[in-house]
């Protein structure tokens, strides 16, 4: 049985297509996922994205601990800034990607995928009994949506009177809203400029109800994966996994091998300097008509060479693009390579996998 | 409430057949793009092909899916719906006005094994 999150009777009553994601039944989309897309690349729109997991991390070796367990660099940081990394395995296979918000000097909020809730804490718990740290997993009592797109700015400063614009990228702050304490974050997965908030159950309907009273395009999972696709962000089980390392998923900058000892660490400078990995994830842009997707095979020279994670014919672009993991001596740009569709090969070559630019505001 | 049209042959896997005279044009039903969502892409056969009742001819692809089109008939492609090469979402607009391909019949009494509207109707409740 899967879960549902404090906003799942208005997804149904707003007719939305539910399906089961990360172990909880979420909105596919509400009518279209197109103009769903559109609205968020156009103006702005509101993601139900309350599935996501909280886990808080506090005590006096909180910071120490974070850093053993995050690949991204949080030392000294500013109360209110929020790094993105990955939680790996001691051989740099990835547990899971993550924002790392930092709350106070010995208090970390850690934001984790749906579908690795469990898995995740079982990991953080396990590495905090060296740590003089506590650990607890707030996932079942933090809602959140997410509002994203170029009017998104605009939308929760007049719609819900919360002042953002003092928000830069990746910043966050805590405030006083409906007698309660709330995060909000300038954050999102979608490529365009956008906020995050996190507050309880009660709160996120109230915030909810009065986006949608106020004609805000209600989004569903559907364009959330086209959005990030567009943009080359990854999602964990596609681009990331228990097998591909964020070195392989071309996601270096995120991983700073420059700091003290974490988890995984040797694994990815070995990765990184001796190049022992033997698959990358790039973007292929195709040349004929076809929708690559999730599995296709990936073939070069008339042999296999790796499949494809996502793809789509993108929204914004109408191109015929995908993201694939494919072995390494291919991985150069602009490389010819075929992705197998409907058993017929298609020509593609290797591009960034930005395939469309980022907007957002810094 | 999904369309459905009298006078047309319909299949379980929700393409509808039009036919005039030795010729048949081959869609899918309002129902099934409904279920579909947008449509952004379909993947058509060859001219010339042959196809029998049964086959995969190709696929209609929605944003999130892809999905295979059965032949509800046996015959030879002459025609396929170029206009939906560019605009694909005439299919969720219209979807009996905007066919995919165009048959030669090779055995008209394949029809006979198709449902008609009433029949239709009550497979889409």
């Amino acid at each position: 049985m899967d879960k549902i999150t404090c906003l799942h009777d208005k997804h149904v009553a707003l007719g939305a297509n539910m399906v089961p994601f990360g172990g909880f039944d979420m909105p596919l989309y509400y009518d279209n996922i197109v103009a769903e897309h559109e609205a968020v690349r156009q103006k702005v729109g509101v993601f139900d994205v309350s599935h996501m997991g909280e886990v808080k991390v506090t005590g006096i070796e909180a910071e120490k601990f974070v850093q053993y367990i995050f690949t991204n660099d949080i030392k000294d940081a500013e109360i209110g800034k929020i790094f993105y990394g990955m939680m790996l395995h001691e051989n740099g296979g990835t547990i899971d990607d993550l924002l790392v918000y930092k709350m106070g000097e010995q208090d970390f909020l850690l934001v984790i995928n749906a579908a690795n809730i469990e898995k995740d804490y079982a990991h953080i718990v396990q590495y905090a009994k060296d740590f003089n740290v506590k650990t607890e997993n707030l996932s079942d009592i933090y809602g959140q949506v997410a509002i994203q797109g170029p009017e998104s700015e605009i939308t929760v400063e007049n719609v819900l009177g919360i002042k953002c614009s003092d928000l830069t990228f990746y910043t966050f702050k805590t405030i006083h809203f409906e007698d309660e304490e709330i995060i909000i974050s300038r954050t999102g997965y979608t490529g365009e400029d956008g906020f995050e908030i996190y507050a309880s159950h009660t709160i996120i309907q109230f915030i909810w109800d009065k986006l949608i009273e106020a004609g805000i395009q209600p989004c569903g999972l559907g364009c959330r994966d086209t959005l990030r696709f567009e943009v080359g962000l990854p999602l964990y089980g596609d681009e990331l996994s228990d097998e591909i390392s964020p070195i392989m998923s071309g996601l270096s900058m995120f991983v700073k091998l420059e700091k003290d000892n974490f988890l995984g660490k040797e694994a990815c400078v070995d990765q990184k300097e001796n190049k022992t990995y033997k698959q990358r994830v790039i973007g292929i842009e195709l040349q004929e008509k076809g929708i690559p997707r999730n599995g296709y095979p990936v073939q070069a020279e008339g042999k296999d060479i790796g499949y494809v994670t996502t793809g789509y014919k993108s929204i914004s672009t109408g191109k015929f693009i995908c993201m694939a993991l494919i072995d390494k001596n291919y991985a150069k740009l602009e490389t010819p390579v075929d992705v197998l569709i409907h058993n017929k090969p298609r020509k593609g070559i290797v591009v960034k996998k930005r395939f469309y630019q980022k907007n957002y505001k810094k | 409430m999904a369309k459905i049209i009298e006078g047309l042959y319909y299949s379980e896997s929700h393409e509808f057949v039009k036919v005039e005279g030795e010729y048949a044009y081959i869609g899918i039903t309002d129902f099934a793009q409904e279920q579909l969502g947008n449509v952004t892409y379909i993947e058509f056969p060859e001219i010339d092909e042959e196809i029998s009742a049964g086959d995969s001819f190709g696929s209609v692809e929605s944003v999130k899916a892809a999905s295979d089109l059965t032949s509800p008939v046996s015959g030879v492609v002459v025609e396929v719906n170029e206009v939906l090469e560019d605009e694909p979402e005439l299919v969720n607009k219209d979807a009996y006005s905007n066919w995919l391909i165009k048959v030669k019949l090779s055995d008209p009494s394949e029809l006979e094994s198709l449902m008609d509207a009433q029949a239709y109707t009550d497979i889409c409740k």
